[in-house]
């Protein structure tokens, strides 16, 4: 079961929300404590982040880098504006890909919920400009799964012919 | 969709912003010239590029023919939020984790006091 919610609002807006089994506080911690960040914030499976700045006060600086350990890798850039703890981080952020995307504008919200708490995280979709280019890295994510999907049928060709012979 | 074209189409910076453009809506060749310091048929020789690689269609109005991005332009946005959604899904279950971690801590140390 999936519990994430991830929507896109209007022109301008993705909108995710999670609910995770932990106090506002708890969440809210670790989302700006470095050494808890660098355990979850990691996307795909196989990516490490080796560096991780992350000064949570108004105007404080974040940086994030990211590697796979082959020898790819990427960084963020941000600038904290407002942290109301436990309930709120609005911040600005940026990837380097290396050329940076224009910043992206990102409010979260941590409400209580029973036991738990109720995560909003509010991001501003890219302008139309990263958009179009984005339709360039798409198409090339789903290169990525043709090649997968290609290996997978040759390596079960492989496996058909040794057992045919 | 031929990826070869769809990537040599992408990679000049007038198609994609005409792809930008596309990406709010409809438009004919003359509202795409607008904001461009080329000719119209500079823009429709663009279009043409853009249109071979499946990035784009067309239909026809009257003496117009509006452009609109393809269905398989739109997919590929589509492609990148769901990319979005499975890294943040995987984020969320690893949190979970480092979440009872905490509270397992928490919990050791109030014993121990």
């Amino acid at each position: 079961m999936s519990k994430l919610s991830l929507k896109t609002e209007g022109e301008k807006y993705v909108v995710v929300t999670r609910r995770f089994n932990a106090s506002p506080a708890a969440v809210y911690r670790a989302h700006i404590d470095p050494e808890l960040i660098q355990q979850w914030m990691l996307g795909p499976e196989g990516w490490s982040m080796p560096v991780c700045i992350n000064d949570a006060r108004p105007g404080g600086k974040i940086r994030y880098e990211w590697s796979n350990g082959k020898g790819a890798g990427f960084h963020l850039t941000g600038e904290f504006v407002e942290l109301v703890p436990p309930n709120k981080i609005v911040h600005v952020e940026r990837m380097h890909l290396p050329d940076p995307t224009p910043d992206n504008h990102i409010e979260t919200t941590f409400e209580p919920d029973g036991e738990g708490t109720f995560m909003t995280m509010r991001m501003t979709l890219p302008d139309a400009q990263t958009r179009a280019a984005m339709l360039a890295t798409g198409m090339e994510g789903g290169m990525e799964t043709s090649y997968v999907r290609l290996e997978n049928m040759i390596s079960a060709n492989a496996e058909l012919n040794k057992m045919a012979s | 969709m031929d990826l070869n074209a769809a990537f040599s189409a992408v990679a000049d910076p007038t198609r994609r912003a005409i792809l930008a453009r596309l990406a709010h809506g409809e438009a004919t060749v003359t509202e795409l010239a607008g904001p461009f310091q080329i000719t119209q048929p500079a823009i429709s020789q663009h279009l043409k590029v853009l249109e071979d690689a499946g990035l784009i269609s067309s239909r026809v109005v009257g003496t117009k023919r509006p452009r609109r991005l393809s269905k398989s332009a739109i997919d590929a946005m589509d492609h990148w939020l769901v990319m979005l959604r499975n890294a943040l899904e995987k984020n969320y279950e690893r949190l979970d984790e480092v979440l009872a971690a905490m509270e397992q801590t928490k919990k050791t140390t109030k014993e121990m006091k």
